[in-house]
């Protein structure tokens, strides 16, 4: 069966005027992404959304009959944000097939490289893209208001970030003249620098390979990366504040606003930071080195934890069709019967999809994207799940805190929180953060996530740093193994790109690739409405979102429904576009028909 | 004397700039990443915000319409292409990211869009776009490998057809102003690499620089025209026959996939950002990510390159040789001059005047 996990539907027998708005293309994003929506202005709410991506590039079909060690650098161009946790799942997924688990200082060097591309990473898009829509001069054009309450409103963390008012950290927020807005721009540098010390370049990283690092590790380039992530420390002591104080004056100053882009919890994440000590990188062992992560994969259902074991989590991806642009391939062959465990593995599992694209029209009828629609397949409920990432850190944080498995000194998961202690800075002392399971899953939580998940990365990063020095100065220097290519092989790698979970799906045969799947995070969180009628994530989560703007349909800019869509840090090379259309009135219909999509598994 | 004020400081040499605003409409609806808007974000010779905020002389005023760096959205963004295609803002650079799909080898749908067009309510194709502003542009610029060659979404067997935009608007063709595309490849590309192109032209919009320089490839010369070996600080492992057979060492990695000696480009010279990071230099095989025969050429990765393993082995002997001959020379220059120790006596050939301090070595009291 399927799953509504919002009905769509209005209060019953009320006419409502809807607005048909969009926004393509959606800016302040990376890649293309198109959002549609009808909007009942006269209740303040979006009727209906619809989610569309207008670029088809074809990884997986060029990708077939390529020599598998290329596989990571080819599948890095996926993304031009987080291509390196594309090219570091890549080579994960390598690992499992080549048999090689690389020297442990080989996998220090690649964690101390993921964890700054998520300090650069959320860094540049909380402040200089997210930041925007809560910055002085947006806020004056949607919600002079709002804008008044907040120069009257002294912010409680000033005395840890320096700004006086909630005035002044939205005028700080303002593109390229704020001075937050240019220092964050700045420390998005600083990391970046830290990445390249440990991945060569930025974005496509120029020294991953299967079997570890081609990184020369010395001393020198340990001193290097920890004088920088020092600085980012004393950074994040100013910055987890100052976005508490902007996320907890919206809630309030506008009762209400935990509605926006609100959704069931229903959370992913596929776990990230391998644990040398434990992870060989077999399938066999999979769910005790997933359950070894420094940041716990886990399936989050309404508050409770459904799993924690990476195998579980690989036995349940199913990609739908429905509303995309693609062939079925349910007579196409299967490449994987069994994984290597003996259980049976699904024809729409990643393993035995076969991509065939069909340009057409865009319909919204019908057909109206590039994205499919993956979904875990629920077996306790037989509920085809849209789970989102909610961008990435409200579930990595959410899965690692109940599991309760993290506790490296610099971070611990404590069941219901996790508490990040970060040491002494050149001028601030010794301070530690607590991230505590929210009640909603929402844009604001998802945006104030991001903050302490940064804070979460430099931790995690001192703590790999010293676990690099041990071995260094253990003598024992090696960053890389040698590993031979087999002729036939399936494996899959499990990450968390920056915006979420990540998962690299390959059958090789004849040495060569015969099948290889990528599944980044926003095909997750931008997928349009599966075969079932479900819709994805975004269009779920702007769906009946309430509307705070103060403007009216002649200058609306949709502010809520952007702070909704970027909460969820959209990347879609695989994407998203919005417009402001010039606002038209639809239609009045009679509601209990509006908002049930027609069951295009009837189709 | 000009009656306009010299908009800086310094009395300039030149007139002013007779252009006072100049819009960069940046495209990145190419089958691309991103990755060279977000690459740009990470320069700082010049940096965006030195060029957006004029932090540098001579300049026009500079308004950047880069999607993934724009305040506006939907519409309010698109505005400024449909003003540039109605010839209304006026002159403006056109950079486009990501390569060019061929849309005429199917019959409906579009493979890369951008915006929504209000008659149809069908996405507008990229390649549209380019021919609505690549006519009214000043200059056409190339952002990253899609855009200039294809890269690897054009690689074999890939379902789009899509090349560079030279290989769609034609090797020969000109802007109104009369220039050629302006390549800067790299995958993506190396950020100063380009936001150095991009104040170069507009330097020459401001009437400040000539032509720029191109090569047969039309890439800024002075950017492209050494090979990644030339500036490699492990070429030196190379002429001593000095051969990496692993990743994770210092030595040159010619033998495990580099391509280097054969690729123009100067990031082992310039690094990534600020002089850190690059390819071969920091154990990352060069791939040839901005050649106009990536990727295809240079796969398998992994393995050496065919003509490598010729040169390599002209050079065996002369390596070796050089390679021993250096040890020992290396070995003599690692000690000290005899003359650096302790004592009572001055052996370092120094000749004071007589009286001037004794030199006789005293007697030790018995």
């Amino acid at each position: 069966m399927g799953t509504i996990t919002e009905p769509l539907s209005e209060t019953s027998g009320k006419k409502r005027n809807l607005v048909e708005m969009s926004w393509d293309p959606i800016t302040r994003i990376v890649g293309s992404l198109g959002i549609f929506t009808k909007i009942d202005f006269e209740n303040k709410q979006v009727a209906e959304c619809y989610s569309t991506s207008s670029i088809f590039r074809g990884y997986s079909i060029f990708m077939k009959g390529k020599d598998p060690r290329d596989a990571h650098f080819i599948t890095s161009r996926i993304c031009g944000i987080c291509g390196d946790n594309h090219a570091t799942c890549a080579c994960y997924a390598q690992n499992m097939a080549f048999g090689v688990k690389p020297p442990p200082l080989g996998e220090w060097i690649i964690n101390l490289g993921e964890a700054a591309e998520y300090m650069f990473d959320h860094n540049i898009f909380q402040d200089n893209l997210v930041g925007v829509d809560f910055c002085e001069q947006m806020v004056k054009e949607t919600n002079p208001g709002l804008w008044e309450k907040a120069q009257k409103k002294k912010a409680p963390n000033s005395s840890k970030h320096g700004f006086r008012t909630i005035a002044d950290i939205m005028t700080a927020l303002n593109p390229f003249t704020g001075s937050f807005y240019r220092e964050t721009l700045e420390v998005s540098r600083l990391t970046r620098e830290m990445f390249c010390l440990m991945e060569g370049r930025h974005v496509h990283p120029s020294t991953l390979y299967p079997g570890g690092v081609g990184t020369v590790a010395t001393v020198q380039l340990f001193t290097d990366y920890l004088v920088r992530l020092m600085k980012y420390v004393e950074f994040m002591k100013r910055c987890v504040p100052l976005h508490d104080d902007l996320f907890d004056f919206w809630y309030e100053a506008l009762p209400g606003y935990e509605r926006v882009g609100q959704r069931r919890v229903l959370l992913g994440c596929w776990g990230a930071f391998n644990n040398p000590a434990v992870c060989d990188y077999r399938y066999e062992s999979m769910s005790d080195w997933g359950r070894g992560m420094f940041v716990t994969p886990g399936i989050v259902v309404d508050g409770q934890l459904v799993t924690n074991d990476l195998v579980d989590i690989n036995l349940g991806m199913r990609i739908l069709l429905g509303s995309s642009y693609y062939d079925d391939w349910q007579n196409e062959q299967t490449f994987v019967k069994t994984d290597a465990l003996g259980n049976a593995i699904d024809k729409r599992h990643p393993w035995n999809q076969t991509t065939t694209p069909r340009p057409q029209k865009r319909d919204f009828n019908g057909n109206y994207t590039w994205v499919m629609s993956p979904r875990w397949f629920d077996k306790r409920t037989g509920d085809y799940l849209p789970l989102d990432t909610g961008g990435g850190p409200i579930a990595r944080l959410w899965s690692t805190a109940l599991s309760g498995l993290v506790d490296i000194g610099y971070i611990k998961a404590t069941g219901n929180s996790v508490v990040i202690n970060l040491p002494k800075s050149a001028t601030l002392p010794e301070t530690s953060f607590e991230w505590k399971i929210p009640q909603w899953s929402n844009a604001i939580e998802r945006d104030r996530a991001r903050t302490y998940f940064q804070a979460y990365a430099a931790a995690a990063a001192l703590f790999f740093c010293e676990k690099a020095m041990e071995e260094l100065m253990a003598g024992r220097s090696k960053t890389w193994a040698p590993f031979k290519v087999p002729d036939d092989a399936i494996s899959c790698g499990f990450h968390e790109a920056v915006r979420g979970v990540l998962s690299h799906h390959v059958v090789i045969r004849d040495g060569k690739i015969a099948n290889y799947h990528p599944y980044p995070p926003t095909c997750w969180n931008a997928n349009p409405r599966d075969v079932y009628g479900t819709p994805g994530p975004y269009e779920d989560a702007v769906q009946n979102t309430p509307l705070f703007e103060e403007n009216g349909p002649e200058n609306f800019k949709g502010i809520d429904i952007m702070r909704t869509v970027r909460s969820f840090d959209p990347c879609l090379p695989c994407g998203v576009h919005m417009y402001l259309g010039p606002g038209k009135v639809l239609q009045t219909r009679h509601s209990p028909m509006f908002g049930m999509m027609p069951n295009k598994g009837d189709r | 004397m000009p009656t306009e004020p010299i908009p800086f400081a310094r009395r300039a040499a030149a007139a002013p700039s007779p252009v006072k605003d100049v819009h960069i409409i940046w495209l990145t609806a190419g089958l691309s990443c991103d990755g060279d808007s977000v690459s740009i974000t990470n320069a700082e010779q010049p940096s965006i915000e030195d060029v957006l905020l004029g932090a540098i002389p001579g300049l026009p005023k500079v308004h950047l319409h880069n999607p993934v760096l724009a305040y506006e959205v939907g519409d309010e963004f698109m505005k400024y292409f449909y003003q540039a295609e109605r010839g209304e803002i006026d002159p403006f650079v056109l950079v486009v990211e990501g390569s060019i799909p061929n849309e005429d080898i199917k019959d409906e749908g579009y493979w890369a869009a951008q915006g929504t067009d209000p008659n149809t309510g069908q996405p507008i194709k990229t390649t549209e776009w380019i021919d609505r502003l690549a006519p009214k542009a000043l200059a056409v610029v190339g952002a990253g490998t899609c855009a200039t060659y294809g890269g690897i979404h054009a690689m074999a067997g890939n379902p789009t057809g899509c090349m560079g935009l030279a290989d769609y608007l034609g090797w020969e063709w000109r802007s109104k102003a009369g220039l050629p595309i302006v390549n800067v490849p790299g995958c993506p590309v190396q950020p100063d690499n380009f936001m150095e192109t991009l104040l170069y032209l507009l330097f020459q919009v401001a009437g400040l620089a000539p032509i720029i320089p191109l090569d047969a490839q039309l890439r800024p010369t002075w950017l492209f025209g050494k090979t990644v070996h030339e500036g490699c600080d492990r070429a030196a492992y190379y002429e001593q026959d000095d051969f990496g057979i692993e990743y994770g060492t210092p030595k040159c990695l010619v033998k495990v996939g580099c391509w280097g000696p054969v690729v123009n480009c100067n990031v082992t010279k310039r690094g990534w950002m600020r002089g850190i990071g690059g390819c071969p230099n920091v154990g990352g095989i060069c791939i040839g990510c901005t050649m106009p025969g990536f990727p295809d050429m240079f796969m398998p990765f992994m393995d050496e390159p065919s003509g490598a393993r010729f040169s390599t082995a002209a050079l065996t002997l002369y390596g070796k040789m050089i390679r021993a001959l250096r040890a020992i020379t290396n070995n003599t220059v690692n000690g000290e001059p005899e003359w650096r120790r302790r004592g009572r006596q001055l052996i370092t050939g120094y000749h004071p005047r007589p009286g001037a301090y004794s030199m006789r070595p005293t007697r030790k009291a018995a």
